[in-house]
């Protein structure tokens, strides 16, 4: 009976990194693909009779718009309620989906209970809520902000849950045997432990609420970039539609971008360490 | 210099020592008829334990795996409760752990997101000592030779060093009494030699009482001033014996060193023996 606390070190692994200059030419090139695609796309429509009045849709147009857009400060007028939303959707998807999170990866019973319900609610489009949120929220602004946490709680609670349930009982077992009360625990081990974990999730949750608040912005409201799109659209201003995809794609790569840096400075993996 | 009274003067003879260590008086252990099974289906895994440690002594539970010597080390520490009997600490009975008795494991469990300064103030942060971190941390380094590793993360230490930071953590808050279950079995025999050492020194230095729970003869006699040896099935005391040497007789490959071990190993095989024999 060796009842010695010899358990491994959970498998966490330092995130991977190429050569710097290597994956930076790669990020080129890769972006240059797919600006030779669009442009490919751009030459096809207007040579296409069918499709000619489309052709607004070519990179050309669509930057000379962009930088009108950027000029004239529309694009930032329409992303700032964007940003607000999705940013206040995420304050509360963390608000639960941390504190649940936890509880669920400490305590197996509730994990068993809430399995099933929890799986079964993060199947379900956040989209399909629309009507009923239309219905509950006073304000527009209120309905699209509870879309995008029902889009975002799930991957915050999961990664949590997943972070607390892979901590080195050891870890507990040291706070324990130093006089640690469960504050000290939750505060000096769990949160440092799984900072990363909750981190990777508010970065998928991120990924996800930037989808849906699109579609979500098409309701009702009169700001945001769904609301420009839809606008756009209605009025055939092409160049302006895809200035404005352009500008959604560029938003949510430097927000990914900006998790993944609080990533990289919060995970205390060494991959040169033991 | 101009010195202007008696107190002045002393000091002004005296260079400031720097304070290593603070002696204290090592707990006195009581444990009395202590029994314990796991589950009412199993058997017992303790039976009717009693023996006394005086303070500042140093005692190695020997035995081999299964004869109940780590769930021992545990109820000392108040991290498992016993099903009968009591473990009393300087008068107190034990009822849950205390920073007054620290328990150090195999594995050294330093926290990875954390220098080692940090992971050896853990026990005054959680002690609300916070005020003392600043003076203690440097002193318990220093004791376990890590003084100039205090910024480094924990990771990139090697096993005994992070073994050494964790006894540096079990050392800052000043602790009567060290619990060590098998904490140099996972190191290199080179690294465990000098840490059996330094722990043993440390402990004496500072007059604490010291439990080691190990399976390795050789260990207990460079360690401890007297064995238990436990049999099993149940777990009891089958020998108590002294390990009557000098510090440089448990270092070096002396004689006598080598007689004490050829003595316990005796005892060790036939407690062993015993154990194993049918009832």
């Amino acid at each position: 009976m060796t009842d010695v606390t010899q358990s491994p070190s959970p498998a966490r692994v330092g995130l991977p990194r190429l050569p710097k200059s290597r994956s930076l030419l790669n990020a080129m090139l890769g972006l240059a693909i797919l600006m030779g695609l669009w442009w490919l796309g751009g030459w096809a429509v207007a040579d296409n009779p069918r499709l000619f009045a489309f052709s607004n849709f070519a990179p050309e147009p669509t930057l000379t718009r962009l930088w009108q857009m950027i000029q004239s400060g529309e694009v930032i007028e329409m992303s700032v309620p964007s940003l607000e939303r999705v940013g206040l959707g995420l304050i509360y998807a963390v608000a639960i989906g941390v504190p649940v999170g936890i509880l669920i990866g400490r305590a197996p019973r509730v994990n068993e209970i809430s399995n099933v319900p929890f799986q079964f609610l993060r199947m379900i489009s956040p989209l399909s809520w629309m009507p009923i949120a239309v219905l509950a929220f006073d304000t527009w602004d209120g309905a699209i902000v509870f879309l995008i946490i029902m889009a975002a709680v799930w991957p915050i609670l999961f990664s949590t849950a997943a972070g607390v349930r892979r901590i080195d009982p050891a870890w507990l077992k040291v706070a324990r045997n130093l006089g640690a009360n469960p504050f000290h625990t939750l505060f000096v081990v769990i949160l440092p432990a799984i900072a990363v974990d909750i981190l990777t999730g508010i970065r998928l949750a991120l990924g996800v609420a930037w989808v849906v608040l699109v579609p979500a912005e098409y309701l009702g409201v009169t700001s945001g970039l769904g609301y420009a799109i839809n606008d756009a659209r209605d009025t055939l201003d092409y160049a302006r539609l895809a200035a404005t995809v352009v500008v959604i794609g560029i938003i949510g790569f430097g927000l990914d971008a900006m998790a993944g840096q609080l990533i990289r400075k919060f995970n205390w993996v060494r991959s040169d360490g033991h | 210099m101009n010195v202007t009274n008696a107190k002045d003067f002393a000091a002004a003879q005296q260079p400031p020592v720097k304070p290593r260590s603070t002696p204290v008086l090592g707990a006195h252990v009581a444990v009395k008829s202590l029994s314990h099974t796991y589950r009412k289906s199993d058997g017992r895994v303790l039976e009717t334990v009693d023996f006394e440690i005086g303070h500042g002594e140093v005692v190695a539970l020997l035995g081999r795996s299964g004869c109940g010597k780590s769930t021992l080390l545990h109820m000392l520490a108040g991290l498992t409760k016993p099903s009968e009997g009591e473990v009393v600490i300087n008068g107190n009975p034990v009822r849950e752990p205390s920073p007054k008795w620290v328990m150090m494991f195999q594995a050294p469990s330093l926290y990875p997101w954390m220098t080692v300064a940090q992971n050896a103030a853990l026990g005054l942060r959680f002690g609300r000592r916070s005020n003392e971190i600043a003076t203690r941390v440097p002193e318990v380094l220093s004791l376990v030779d890590l003084g100039s590793f205090a910024d480094r993360n924990a990771q990139e230490l090697s096993g005994g060093q992070q073994q050494r930071v964790a006894l540096a953590r079990s050392l800052a808050p000043s602790p009567e009494m060290l619990l060590l279950d098998e904490p140099f079995s996972a190191l290199d025999a080179f690294t465990r030699r000098s840490l059996q050492q330094d722990v043993r020194k440390i402990a004496k230095d500072l007059g604490l009482t010291l439990v080691i729970v190990t399976h390795d003869v050789g260990e207990a006699v460079r360690m401890a001033d007297r064995v238990l040896v436990l049999k099993s099935n149940p777990g009891r005391i089958a020998e108590d014996t002294k390990i009557d040497l000098s510090d440089d007789e448990r270092n070096g490959g002396s004689d006598a060193f080598a007689a004490e071990h050829t003595r316990l190993m005796g005892l060790y095989s036939r407690v062993a023996e015993i154990a194993e024999m049918p009832d």
